[in-house]
């Protein structure tokens, strides 16, 4: 499809940049490293036996296309657009994290590097991580926050099983961003057989766009799936965000098609009033972090604060810099819905459709329980339901009081 | 003449010290520096996510940012510094996000008004000038920037280009503090860089003993020091003057003479 001058979908230039944001700021040792990947992106973007063999992949392995299901009770009880949602919840391992790892494995295999690692916060990234590299058979080695070691000892033992190597990391406030720099030191110190697979749309160039890219099958098909089951393209299409590769997957190929809104939303924690939140866009300020220029959530000196979210996924004092740009440039809304809203989308959800969502896309189904019935009956709201919610039911439990 | 060049311009290398500001007696610190025989001062800037340094100065950073350092505080202990010592060049070295954040005109002014003669900072490469670049040298303060063993012969007149002051070769590819490159690694690429620059060239990483100072002072016109100097800001608090002068004094004897004793 050839895009117009105009187009949303010609980002990011050739440095890298989406308008001010994005960029390459990283140090000196890392910088031939991420010169030499995007070289290396380019020419696997150029050559059909790699999109073959991603394609592959994604349908016999991950199990794409994922529905595209029309939610016929939540509809009725929002009583406005029907609603629909992308199923990437029924991916396996669970969640969209997974076509992006598929994709920067193939692409580590074709530089001839022979170690993975990856940061992870809830662990899904992880995961998926630990899951394309028993596929492949490469040592992977997943930095995750002591915290969240602590929090998430589900999936630290999924990662195990799979043969990953977990290090739990201390350093600064032992979370994500802390997860994220060992990552980086780790990558700095073994750059010659090393490929860091990052899990979000976030990072140095080329990262944001080759993740976006990747999570791009998403919208395609969605977009697709739409256009053959009801004749016509969304009104809104709506999805959660924290560094935002599920939303920018599901939004990028349908940026030129006018007429379609879209919302993403972020983690409000407590409320967007105190500091106890993760909403990077609506709360934070542009800055340089982990290789990009972009919202983030900082004091007035610029260093960096710890986000809260009941969402271990959204917990990242950071986001995308796509999404920046696309929130200056007014093409995207953003809102943010906080723990106990999303607690209710979550019970929402599962009350009404039978699916038991992640706690990340219930921020996203807090934010259509309160649009949907202020838009007319004939219109549609399209979400991506990224994540399913086995990993939170533990959380879900001691939020409301009840004891396994 | 500027500080840095007039100091580089000397007959004998130089002996560059780093620590952190804010982490522990700052002000104390840095004469005792002085005193020991460092010639260049590299103040760092903390920072809550020091992504290309080891434990030793990510520990400095938090004990810093947890006594409340701020941007206002980096700035008066080189303002002070440059007070009490007029004529020896102070270089700030950190990332970008605090740089950067009031903007980077406010910064470098903030910067020249303290007396700053240099600032290295870690993840604005050549292909980012942009962000800060061109505020400093308005400002006529050094962007010194930093080579790698990973900075092949295509890339490197693109680093050398706007760069300023010194050239600071990281001798290992990996995170401060940690192990040192081998000695014949190190010859072989200041060699390389002085083909391509006029500009000293000083070496650091994994630099901590007099001994491994020497033997890089016999080919590079300076030799930083830093993780070795911080781990005694973080063990000996007010203690820290003396073992701080103790260790440059050796540092700054080993640098110093490493060419005579080539020669003898």
């Amino acid at each position: 499809m050839n895009t117009p001058l105009n187009s949303f979908r010609n980002q990011p230039d050739d440095r890298g940049h989406f308008g001010q944001f994005g960029g390459r700021y990283v140090a000196e040792t890392l910088m031939p490293l991420v010169l030499d990947l995007e070289r290396e992106y380019r020419a696997a973007q150029a050559d059909p036996a790699f999109a073959a063999e991603f394609d592959d992949l994604l349908e016999h392995y991950v199990g794409r296309p994922s529905p595209l299901y029309f939610a016929p009770r939540l509809t009725e009880e929002l009583g406005g657009a029907q609603v629909w949602f992308k199923r990437d919840e029924l991916n396996h391992t669970g969640a969209h994290k997974i076509n992006n790892c598929i994709g920067q494995i193939l692409l580590a295999m074709r530089m001839g590097k022979t170690r993975i690692i990856a940061e992870t916060g809830a662990g899904q990234h992880g995961v998926a991580t630990a899951t394309v590299c028993a596929r492949f058979g490469l040592p992977c080695v997943i930095y995750m926050g002591a915290e969240d070691v602590a929090r998430q000892s589900p999936n630290v033992f999924r990662m195990k099983l799979l043969g990953a190597e977990v290090i739990p990391v201390t350093s600064g406030g032992a979370t994500l961003k802390d997860a994220m720099n060992e990552g980086l030191r780790d990558w700095v110190a073994n750059v010659h057989d090393t490929f860091y697979i990052i899990g979000t749309a976030a990072g140095p160039h080329p990262y944001p766009e080759m993740v976006r890219n990747f999570q791009s099958v998403i919208g395609k098909e969605a977009r697709a799936q739409m256009l053959s089951r009801t004749g016509r393209l969304p009104d809104l299409l709506v999805a959660c965000i924290g560094g935002g590769s599920n939303a920018l997957g599901l939004f990028h190929p349908f940026l030129d098609d006018a007429d379609v809104k879209m919302l993403g939303v972020e983690a409000a924690g407590h409320g967007l009033d105190g500091d106890e939140h993760a909403a990077s866009l609506l709360g934070g300020s542009p800055g340089v972090l982990h290789g990009n220029r972009t919202y983030l959530l900082q004091d007035e000196d610029g260093q960096i604060t710890e986000g809260h979210s009941i969402s271990a996924g959204l917990d990242y004092p950071g986001i995308g810099p796509e999404h920046a740009w696309l929130k200056e440039s007014g093409r995207v809304d953003y809102t943010a819905v906080t723990d106990d809203e999303a607690l209710e989308g979550f019970q929402l959800l599962c009350r009404t459709e039978g699916i038991i969502p992640a706690l990340e896309p219930a921020h996203a189904i807090a934010a259509v329980a309160k649009v949907a019935p202020t838009m007319p009956k004939d219109s549609i709201v399209l979400m991506n339901l990224c994540g399913r919610g086995d990993k939170d039911i533990f959380t879900v439990a001691e939020k409301l009081g009840v004891e396994l | 003449m500027t500080r840095l060049s007039t100091t580089f311009a000397a007959s004998r290398p130089a002996l560059v010290c780093f620590i952190t500001a804010g982490d522990g007696y700052t002000a104390a610190n840095l004469d005792a520096l002085v005193e020991g025989g460092a010639d260049v001062i590299e103040l760092g800037m903390p920072f809550t996510d020091p992504m290309a340094d080891g434990p030793a100065i990510q520990s400095a950073n938090l004990r810093s940012l947890g006594a409340g350092t701020t941007t206002a505080d980096v700035l008066r202990y080189a303002t002070d510094f440059r007070a009490r010592h007029p004529n020896v060049p102070l270089v700030l070295m950190g990332y970008a996000n605090p740089m950067v954040r009031r903007g980077p005109e406010w910064f470098a002014n903030a910067a020249a008004a303290a007396g700053v003669d240099g600032v290295i900072c870690v993840d604005i490469p050549p292909e980012e000038d942009d962000a800060l670049g061109p505020a400093l040298r308005a400002k006529g303060i050094a962007p010194i920037r930093l080579a790698t063993p990973t900075t092949d012969a295509a890339r490197l007149p693109q680093v050398l280009s706007g760069s300023a002051g010194f050239i600071y070769y990281v001798s290992v590819a990996g995170i401060t503090g940690k192990q040192q490159a081998v000695q014949a690694s190190i010859e072989e690429a200041v060699a390389r860089l002085k083909q391509s620059t006029d500009l000293p060239i000083a070496v650091g990483f994994g630099v901590r003993t007099p001994e491994q100072a020497a033997a890089i002072a016999k080919v590079a016109d300076g030799v930083v020091v830093g993780s070795a100097l911080v781990e005694i800001c973080g063990e000996h608090g007010v203690d820290a003057p003396a073992k701080l002068r103790e260790l440059t004094s050796a540092l700054a004897s080993a640098v110093h003479t490493a060419r005579q004793e080539q020669a003898a």
